[in-house]
């Protein structure tokens, strides 16, 4: 039997991913698009539905960033929300274990198993500086190299207090020093399923000790397959065999009705993404200096970027470049030997994994990933909410079924059965 | 004279079954709302999370969840209340808790209790925080410009730049203005200190019989809804009932008997000013016994009409919540 590709519906968060000048794009607030999503995810039998968490405003040359989707929802309330619609959809949520408590969240991620029957994930992401601290109590207390460490422990302590069963618990590590009673009986999946993002060296050690799935961002097929290999390398240190961590990058696609169809709107949708103020602003980024004096449709600056990385011009959104001066090089290169304006070359080389073609092409693609160990799944990011995921399922899911490479009902009513994750034991 | 009629939920439970049925029962009833209990470190579900689960499920009630400031972040709080207000479609509110029980400060391990001064300090900030957090974006901020290529008008949102002695946030929210502009903020109280810390809405209040009611009514800021809590035992047997109320006792005035009776006593408090009553189930079936024996009761004698107002404020007659940072606001 050919590996079982897993499927997820990510809403789409607040990036330029999501085309809102489109006519069909409706609300990115009102509860009636998260409804949509995840009845359409799960009629397409998907394994669950992933949505981001938001904890400020970002900024931009110290203003708030107008121009994509800005504002959302709490992840908890929504995913609860539609726990009460849904039947089988797993539903996860990106919580930041650096602006949350273990008891608090590890009660409210509990309070969502039981009341979905078992379909609650939380993807472990992680802060530290001051800019999203400025909202909470303890402001940017946590040090760079300490991000993981208290998400370490922070996991840690959770599955503690989930091992409890109700009962007393008391934690003393570096970042915590906390007792008392939990009151949560043990929920029916143990433990919430645990996803994890993040690519540094740290991050995939913090993965393959912790993390039932990781959240990956892989462009091309040879290193997502590297990726893949390295991060299942790493398990049995930990004592874990490799099914035990689902690599599940995020991506999007565009179907057409023959492949150059799907290719012509494909383009279409990388200009309606990267318009001409976008693409000054993702350039910025990199850059690190205020551009807005240039022409988008003109060159790129001559000058280098700026390299002073505690004054970044943007705020609140993780550092995409670990070396500036040879992305911007190689950047420089490309415009030159393409011909290539701003514009043209931000939409060149930003942007995800972008699945293309007719609905048999993609599902050929998709299925390909999965059977040469690039990854295990998809996780879906549309570029048209909430209606974004409807010819997927509609006209995707029965090709990839045909295949016999994704289910036709589902195995499980717990999205631990869904996924093959064993249910841990208590302790 | 009519009333409103809410009704306490204070079940541990964590079947989404029991909370789907109580909500529907409460609900098809056309009772105007239901709280939530919680605190830190008792048994049960966190209170929010189970109202969000029963909005969807529900059409008219309003949900009012309690959640504590003590120890929770007012960003989360803000953000968490105003997504239920969107999911319940304008049916939020908030009933307001302070905790100086240091074993739920040793959950969290931040700092050892605050004495009960600072606590309802506090608390005051931590709604003055999320008010302004609601506030933060006008109603109009996203604009969807097309030819600038913006999607918000970012003059439309405001940092709230709140610094106190306990906290500091910045904003603005994360979550657009919530349907209500204001959900409904509650807080149960026995004494002065809590109305004159905390800016609510709907006060709970515990008077043993009308007489005390009226005189808190008129101790409480002009313009509050007040509601009168009773723990309620129901039975169509006087008898039956007053055997299981048993010996218990509460800060809230006990009643046990037939639904008539607990028809006159609201009747009689009805004059003292008050809003409404919150009953409390003595168990679990009290709860049916108040939407389906009581409430018919309530509505024949003319005591209780069920709301057509589609927000949990109209249906309180609360005044429409005036955005703070909104340039009519300025000129008020």
């Amino acid at each position: 039997m050919p590996k079982q590709i897993i499927l997820a519906a990510h809403f789409p968060g607040v990036n330029n991913t999501t085309v809102w000048s489109d006519p069909r794009s409706g609300s990115q607030i009102e509860f009636d698009s998260f409804e949509h999503l995840a009845r359409t995810a799960e009629r397409g039998k998907f394994d669950f539905f992933f949505l981001a968490e938001g904890l400020r405003l970002r900024e931009q040359r110290g203003l708030i960033h107008d121009l994509d989707v800005v504002g959302r929802p709490d992840t908890l309330t929504v995913l609860t929300a539609l726990a009460a619609i849904t039947t089988h959809l797993g539903l996860a949520g990106t919580l930041n274990a650096t602006f949350h408590e273990p008891y608090e969240l590890a009660r409210q991620l509990a309070t969502l198993d039981h009341l979905s029957g078992g379909r609650a994930a939380w993807n472990v992401v992680t802060s530290h500086g001051g800019f999203f601290g400025e909202n909470f109590r303890r402001g940017g207390f946590l040090d760079h190299a300490d991000r993981y460490v208290r998400a370490g422990e922070f996991i840690e302590a959770a599955r503690t207090l989930w091992d409890t069963d109700g009962g007393d618990f008391a934690i003393d590590s570096s970042q915590f020093g906390i007792k008392g009673r939990f009151g949560v009986p043990r929920s029916p999946q143990g433990h919430p399923v645990v996803l994890q993002a993040g690519d540094s060296a740290a991050g995939r050690d913090l993965a393959a000790r912790h993390a039932d799935a990781i959240f990956s961002r892989h462009h091309k097929l040879e290193d997502a397959q590297q990726f893949y290999r390295d991060v299942k390398g790493r398990l049995p240190a930990y004592g874990r065999d490799v099914d035990s961590l689902k690599i599940i990058p995020g991506v999007s696609y565009v179907l057409g009705d023959t492949d150059a169809d799907a290719q012509e709107k494909a383009h279409y949708i990388r200009r309606q993404q990267v318009t001409p103020q976008t693409a000054i602003l993702l350039l910025e980024q990199l850059w690190n200096q205020d551009l807005s004096s240039y022409d988008p449709e003109g060159p790129l600056p001559a000058a280098d970027p700026v390299l002073d990385e505690d004054d970044t011009i943007i705020k609140g959104r993780a550092g995409m470049f670990p070396d500036r001066l040879k992305t911007a090089t190689e950047w420089r290169a490309l415009a030159e030997a393409k011909k290539l304006s701003i514009r043209d070359l931000v939409i060149e080389v930003t942007g995800r994994q972008n699945f293309i073609g007719t609905p048999a092409r993609v599902a050929a693609l998709l299925d390909e990933y999965v059977q040469t160990d690039a990854c295990d799944g998809f996780i879906l990011v549309s570029h048209l909410t909430p209606g974004g995921l409807d010819d997927f399922v509609d006209q995707v899911v029965p090709l990839l079924q045909e295949r016999g490479v994704f289910r036709t009902e589902y195995e499980s009513t717990t999205l631990r059965g869904n996924l093959g994750l064993r249910q841990p034991e208590g302790r | 004279m009519t009333v409103q009629i809410a009704v306490a939920l204070d079940d541990r439970s964590f079947a989404a079954s029991h909370w789907a049925g109580a909500a529907r029962l409460a609900d098809e009833a056309r009772l105007d709302f239901v709280t939530f209990d919680d605190r830190f470190g008792r048994p049960g579900p966190d209170a929010v999370l189970v109202a969000s689960y029963v909005a969807p499920l529900t059409r008219h009630i309003g949900l009012i969840p309690v959640a504590t400031t003590t120890h929770t972040e007012p960003f989360h709080l803000s953000t968490a209340l105003a997504t239920l207000d969107y999911v319940s479609h304008g049916r939020a509110g908030w009933q307001v808790r302070v905790s100086a029980d240091p074993a739920e400060a040793d959950l969290l391990g931040r700092r050892a209790p605050l004495g009960f001064d600072e606590l309802f300090a506090e608390a005051r900030d931590a709604v003055e925080v999320v008010r302004r957090l609601w506030d933060s974006w006008a109603e109009d901020a996203i604009i969807k410009d097309v030819p600038t290529g913006r999607f918000i008008d970012r003059d439309r949102l405001h940092y709230i730049d709140f610094a106190g002695a306990y906290f500091a946030v910045k904003g603005p929210s994360i979550v657009p203005r919530p349907p209500q502009g204001q959900p409904v903020i509650a807080a149960l109280t026995h004494e002065a200190r809590v109305w004159e810390n905390l800016d609510a809405d709907v006060y709970f209040v515990t008077p043993s019989d009308v007489d005390s009611a009226a005189k808190i009514v008129r101790q409480l800021p002009a313009g509050k809804k007040v509601f009168a809590d009773l723990v309620a035992f129901l039975d169509p047997d006087q008898e039956t009932a007053i055997r299981r109320r048993g010996s218990v006792t509460s800060d809230a005035a006990v009643f046990a008997g037939t639904p008539a009776q607990l028809a006159d006593l609201i009747a009689g408090w009805a004059p003292a000013g008050i809003a409404g009553v919150r009953l409390r189930p003595g168990t679990p079936d009290d709860l049916t016994a108040i939407t389906r024996d009581l409430v018919p009761v309530l509505r024949e004698r003319g005591l209780f009409t069920p709301s057509t107002a589609t927000t949990l404020r109209e249906r309180l007659g609360l005044p429409v919540a005036v955005n703070r940072y909104s340039p009519e606001s300025a000129h008020a």
